[in-house]
């Protein structure tokens, strides 16, 4: 057993994190995504193909019962990571590191059986539903067809009901098309496509664009709750107050890798941030007067 | 209201179009080389004509009067409905039209539907299983045949199949010297080698089009998030893919409407086919001005009503733009 703050696998716990059975749920260990694509920074007859690196050596670790924020710039390649953790690459993708789910190590073919079996996304936005398909349609997902198609269909249909309900979603709902949902709804949905498939893992990317720090904070009670009750949430934002006031903690991603990985209580005071890139972040919170200071810690 | 608007702004956009061709056609034909009276009579019967003769017929076909005063008597006449007389035919307009257009139909039919089919089947083939050998072969098949001339592939069809096999007659919508009724199975018969030469370029055009839009569809964030709720590519495929590409495809295949209507002018041309495609090429080379205006105006609402009822079909099948229109109708 590790007391709360010590240092281990590259990351610092939280007070609830725990390893049952000796493991994490979710580990990465070393990844490093790149493209294989033509110099962009060469004359267009003389590209030579080249590797561009967007993740770079990254680590981090997801516990049983705990949030992990990751927290980087936007557009800095966090949803990389999450492709990454779906197993959904691009053909030109070059991926190398080693990733471990429940204490197994995973390959792409791993990886792609885990999707929604395991692991599930909750994406950004309404535009990740199919904008000519019902909701209802949607949430249920693939039956496969035949006898046993119909049961599980109706087996979905019905626990997608319950879940409707639990998430004080009306009944019309599923009678309606993406675009006829309002941003609060289309979230709650979002959310329960993930729920729908019992994972263990949940991946939320930016869930929460464009809502004000309450309505944010509310938003993530439910991926909260899904934490409290046993299951592991990375949760990627741009937005470090954000991510302190639910997750447990943090992860600061800066240019394509973490750069430390640590409770959410480090973020008290500076002293207890171990790089200095975490403690200018700390510094640049509002709380904290939104000062600009360098690495170094020079103002 | 809407509906009513809608409808006066389509009859208008159409009165237009009408107007435009007609008025097109006219001034092509007036200022074409050929000399009608020479092309219709032949070359000898021409030099071996009295002088009187010949002002009589240049007076029946109106070859001296300027365009625009022969094509303002015309429309006087087509706003009453008579759309003229066909010098070549020595027949109604409206009636030559109707014959060729009743003959031309079922190939034009045909081709439309076997190259919306057979397009889009392979369209999306390639375009899920993008860099594939399948996906090579059908990329290339395209190319090659987007390249390719319509006439000559007539011609080559016309070498390989009805020439060399002999599978296929020569020509001719029915069999040389028969008259009268003609089983349908014989029509069908002379039917196909056209049809199928007509349907070849079409194929092209329509699969890579629906290629490029399957690639997209299957790039969106909705395929995306239902790939990473485990849904494999045939299911993909199936309940997404297809949905979206409905529009585009709807789209592809009316405004395909009008690819097979040129091409079928030279495919007709080279099975003697006697059908409207044939009919424009009589006219527009014997300096028929009345049958090239009318068989201008009618390929031309054909395409029109395609691209219409495009349009209707989008409203009454998506969901966005039907909910749009009934916000508006409120």
């Amino acid at each position: 057993m590790h007391t709360d703050a010590e240092f281990h696998h590259h990351h610092r716990h939280a007070s609830g994190s725990r390893h049952p059975q000796g493991r994490h749920l979710l580990s990465v260990e070393h990844l490093s995504v790149g493209f294989k694509m033509y110099d962009p920074a060469a004359p267009y007859f003389q590209a030579q193909k080249v590797d561009a690196p967007v993740i770079k050596d990254l680590t981090l670790s997801v516990h049983e019962g705990e949030m992990l924020a990751l927290v980087g710039a936007s557009g800095s390649g966090k949803t990389l990571l999450a492709d990454a953790i779906m197993g959904l690459f691009e053909p030109n993708a070059r991926v190398t590191g080693a990733m471990w789910f429940e204490g197994q190590r995973c390959d792409a073919a791993d990886l792609a059986r885990l999707r929604g079996h395991g692991i599930s996304l909750v994406p950004q936005s309404v535009n990740n539903l199919d904008p000519l398909m019902r909701v209802g349609e949607q949430v249920v997902g693939a039956c496969g067809r035949g006898r046993a198609g119909r049961e599980r269909r109706r087996q979905r249909v019905e626990r997608m009901r319950e879940l409707f309900r639990a998430y004080g979603l009306a009944a019309e709902v599923e009678r309606m098309y993406p675009h006829e949902l309002s941003g609060g709804m289309a979230r709650r949905v979002l959310l329960i496509c993930a729920i729908m498939d019992d994972p263990r893992l949940i991946v939320a990317d930016e869930p929460t664009p464009g809502l004000d720090m309450d309505l944010a904070i509310h938003a993530l009670d439910d991926l909260r709750s899904f934490a409290d009750g046993g299951g592991g949430v990375l949760l990627i934002t741009h937005d470090l107050e954000l991510a302190l006031s639910v997750a447990d903690r943090v992860a600061v991603f800066r240019d394509g890798t973490v750069v430390e990985e640590t409770a959410c209580s480090s973020f008290a005071a500076p002293e207890l941030l171990a790089h200095p890139f975490s403690r200018a972040l700390w510094h640049a919170m509002p709380e904290h007067g939104f000062s600009a200071v360098d690495e170094e810690g020079r103002e | 209201m809407v509906v009513m608007r809608s409808v006066a702004r389509g009859v208008a956009r159409f009165a237009l179009l009408m107007l435009a061709v007609s008025f097109l056609t006219f001034l092509l034909v007036g200022s074409s080389p050929i000399d009608p009276v020479q092309a219709n009579v032949g070359q000898a019967a021409y030099a071996s004509m009295s002088p009187d003769r010949r002002e009589q017929l240049a007076e029946r076909w109106d070859a001296d009067t300027p365009v625009v005063e022969r094509y303002l008597s015309w429309l006087g006449d087509a706003v009453q409905g008579d759309l003229g007389e066909s010098l070549r035919f020595n027949e109604p307009v409206v009636e030559v039209v109707g014959e060729r257009f009743a003959s031309s139909a079922l190939l034009l039919a045909a081709s439309w539907v076997i190259a919306g089919a057979v397009g889009l089947v392979l369209g999306v083939a390639s375009g899920a299983l993008r860099d594939s050998w399948l996906d090579r072969l059908v990329r290339g098949y395209c190319y090659v045949l987007s390249a390719t001339p319509t006439f000559w592939l007539a011609l080559i069809a016309l070498m390989v199949f009805a020439v060399y096999l002999g599978w296929f007659p020569l020509g001719f919508s029915v069999p040389i010297g028969s008259t009268g009724a003609v089983p349908l199975t014989t029509r069908l018969y002379h039917m196909v080698l056209p049809a199928l030469v007509l349907s070849l370029t079409g194929i092209a055009n329509v699969a890579l089009h629906t290629r490029e839009k399957t690639i997209d569809v299957l790039g969106s964030d909705y395929v995306r998030f239902a790939r990473s709720r485990g849904e494999g590519l045939r299911s993909i495929v199936f309940r997404h893919g297809l949905r979206n590409l409905v529009f585009p495809a709807l789209t592809l295949q009316f405004s395909q409407v009008s690819e097979i209507v040129g091409g079928s002018i030279l495919v007709e041309q080279v099975f003697s086919y006697p059908g409207l495609g044939q009919a424009a090429v009589t006219a527009g080379l014997g300096g028929d001005a009345p049958l090239l205006v009318g068989i201008a105006l009618a390929t031309a609402a054909l395409v029109f009503l395609g691209n219409a009822l495009a349009n209707l079909l989008y409203g009454a099948v998506d969901p966005r733009l039907g909910s749009r229109v009934r916000e508006e109708v409120r």
